[in-house]
């Protein structure tokens, strides 16, 4: 499936990313997903949807049921994005206890 | 192992958080961002001028090896409450990234354990989304200069 939306616009919904933290601990089959929210069944599948079209669900067919569980690695690359970001800061602040822990007040 | 510097930059917001914390007492902390000469070490930039004090005002400059400006940056510390909060902008000179309001808190944890809490608000999300991804593109300058650096002195 062609994927025309991006990964960033589907994490900045709550209910899409409540969505993905529960089929990142199990595979789950639409309506199991659906019973944990008090939205409409509808209003999920669309949510689901709009996850599996980025790519951030994988989909396994077992018997008439579709299960849909995570997909990590689509994940990775939001985590990619502000990683050089975060890595920036951690540098600095390492260096900042580094400093620190060697610092003498003066008299 | 868990990350000690977590960023939190929600989709579609105009706004970060960086949080960390500090195997540091909250005085160390706050002291090693509030001095000059502690912060050039950290920072890896020069200070210039850093008022911490309330209406104060900051100014850093880095350079490379060629005496080249590569990074200036200036802003008004808004509030100054030791140990605990300090407000303040933060602008880039002449690069079009608009002006930040940050607002870091700091927190003692324990007596030998400190944490700092940097709200970061940018002018639009568009804004701090460029931001954020600067460092892909300064880490290839800095490779470049340093590159330039060691090409220099085979020279």
């Amino acid at each position: 499936m062609e994927t025309r939306r991006d990964v960033f616009q589907a994490i900045a919904d709550p209910t899409r990313r409540a969505i993905l933290s529960l089929v990142a601990l199990q595979a789950m089959t639409p309506g199991a997903i659906a019973e944990n929210f008090d939205s409409k069944r509808q209003t999920i599948s669309k949510h689901i949807q709009i996850l599996n079209e980025c790519n951030l669900l994988i989909q396994k067919q077992s018997g008439r049921e579709i299960y849909y569980q995570f997909n990590p690695k689509k994940m990775k690359e939001v985590a990619a994005f502000i990683e050089p970001f975060r890595k920036m800061w951690d540098d600095r602040f390492n260096e900042l206890e580094t400093v620190m822990k060697k610092y003498k007040p003066k008299q | 192992m868990e990350q000690k510097t977590k960023v939190s930059a929600e989709d579609g917001k105009q706004d970060l958080v960086i949080t960390r914390e500090f195997d540091l007492p909250l005085a160390l902390l706050f002291k090693a961002c509030t001095e000059a000469d502690i912060v050039e070490q950290w920072m890896g930039t020069k200070v210039l001028k850093l008022e911490s004090k309330k209406h104060g005002s900051y100014q850093l400059e880095t350079k490379d090896g060629n005496g080249n400006v590569v990074f200036k940056a200036n802003g008004v510390i808004h509030e100054f409450i030791p140990d605990r909060k300090i407000t303040r902008t933060f602008e880039m000179e002449n690069a079009p990234f608009g002006v930040q309001l940050e607002l870091y808190e700091f927190e003692r944890l324990t007596d030998n354990t400190s944490k700092l809490n940097m709200h970061v608000i940018y002018e639009s999300g568009a804004l701090r989304d460029q931001v954020l991804q600067l460092p892909f593109a300064q880490g290839i300058n800095w490779a470049h200069n340093r590159l330039q650096d060691v090409v220099s002195k085979l020279k």
